[in-house]
């Protein structure tokens, strides 16, 4: 298997359905139309339509979203008409001072370090096409799994917000308001989610198989 | 076939019960045979669906302080949210915690029932891609973590008791988790194929 260069469908001129994942041979699409896969009916592309313009778009978006969702208070918690805001990093620092370390790990972990390292990650991939890098194709394929399948777990604090608010009804002790830090920090993980999903991993090897055009 | 993460062409071989194929290039896993994959896998979807009921249906928490108790459930907490007209972050716990769950099992069963009697779905191939659609944005697993933080947050102001829901919650996630180790999309599209 080794001994023989290694073919891509592209390079076979096949190309595979994202969908239920037929191979079936490359054709030219009608003007102003679509080719569709023979077997399940979804629009074929050799690759994911303007993925890298896509992934830049979403990952610059979130980038500017991440400062205001980070500056911005998620909740207000108003207790005796006194109001205390609290942002992110400041949710963080009241569980330690509180002396609750683990679940101070679990929300660190979940809200800052995963979608720092992910926009990290989707931005290194990123630039690493664009320059058609040859450095570690496998383990920058397996950063991009892992980019794409821990995301979803920064909405930890925007669920634990959505519980707060229903605690709405205990009005005269204390209230808790959610603050526009919660959408704009909702918002990054959507975006993140929506950057990592247009971005083709095939990419990636696509530059292994055309050393001339470099 | 092609691989779906470096497009490798790879030769398909059948494979024994349990056995997995990988990308002899990346590793990505390119198909698996699992046993009764559709049973299996209907019978979850269905025991899915009924703790998706519960879990919806009771609360989560009561909340207990000073003679009060008020019971929070997954609806009241999008619907406070919405209450405060923060529509847009309310509509997204609502996708993500409630709609994106509800639709992929049904969408499941809407494509297992069928094939299970061997009968073809109508518009099977549209249903079924519906459902690799919102897997990554159905995230029950990522909720019932934000009503534990919650939960320890709360409990040093009030009483907490944990409701049925949170109980069906968790087994609601264990559940959905089992669905998608089960289900072989393999063999499904090739039930497409020998149909039509």
């Amino acid at each position: 298997m080794n001994r023989v260069p290694p073919l891509s469908a592209a390079r076979a001129a096949l190309v595979r359905c994202h969908a239920c994942h037929l191979l079936s041979r490359m054709q030219a699409p009608p003007p102003g139309g679509r080719v569709l896969c023979p077997r399940c009916g979804a629009a074929l592309h050799q690759r994911k339509p303007d993925s890298l313009a896509r992934a830049w778009a979403l990952t610059l978006t979130a980038c500017i979203l991440y400062i205001p969702a980070n500056t911005l208070p998620i909740m207000t918690v108003v207790s005796m008409g006194y109001g205390e805001p609290s942002t992110i990093l400041s949710g963080v620092q009241t569980l330690i001072v509180a002396g609750m370390w683990p679940l101070a790990l679990v929300v660190f972990i979940a809200s800052v370090a995963v979608p720092v390292l992910k926009l990290l990650a989707l931005i290194y991939l990123l630039v690493s096409v664009r320059r058609k890098s040859r450095w570690r194709p496998r383990d920058r394929t397996v950063l991009y799994r892992i980019t794409e399948s821990v995301g979803r777990w920064s909405m930890v604090d925007v669920f634990m917000i959505a519980i707060l608010a229903a605690l709405v009804k205990l009005g005269s002790i204390a209230t808790i308001e959610p603050g526009a830090g919660a959408l704009a920090f909702a918002a990054v993980v959507v975006f993140t989610m929506l950057a990592a999903m247009s971005f083709d991993p095939r990419l990636i090897w696509d530059a292994m198989e055309n050393p001339d055009e470099r | 076939m092609a691989c779906q993460d470096c497009d490798l062409l790879c030769r398909k071989r059948p494979l024994r019960v349990g056995e997995k194929a990988r990308c002899a290039r990346c590793g990505a896993l390119l198909y698996a045979r699992k046993p009764n994959s559709i049973e299996r896998t209907l019978t979850l979807a269905l025991s899915a669906l009924i703790l998706f009921v519960l879990a919806n249906a009771y609360p989560l928490l009561d909340f207990r302080f000073q003679g009060q108790t008020l019971e929070i459930s997954v609806i009241s907490g999008v619907w406070e949210l919405y209450a405060r007209e923060m529509w847009v972050l309310a509509a997204v716990v609502f996708v993500v915690s409630i709609l994106a769950p509800l639709l992929k099992i049904l969408a499941l069963l809407y494509v297992l029932l069928p094939l299970w009697l061997d009968r073809q779905p109508w518009r099977m191939a549209r249903v079924f891609r519906w459902i690799e659609t919102l897997h990554p944005w159905a995230m029950t697993e990522v909720y019932l973590l934000g009503v534990l933080v919650a939960y320890v947050k709360l409990s040093d102001i009030a009483t907490i008791v944990p409701g049925v829901a949170l109980y069906a919650f968790a087994m609601l996630i264990v559940a959905m988790a089992a669905t998608d180790a089960t289900l072989e999309p393999e063999t499904i599209w090739e039930c497409l194929e020998t149909q039509r």
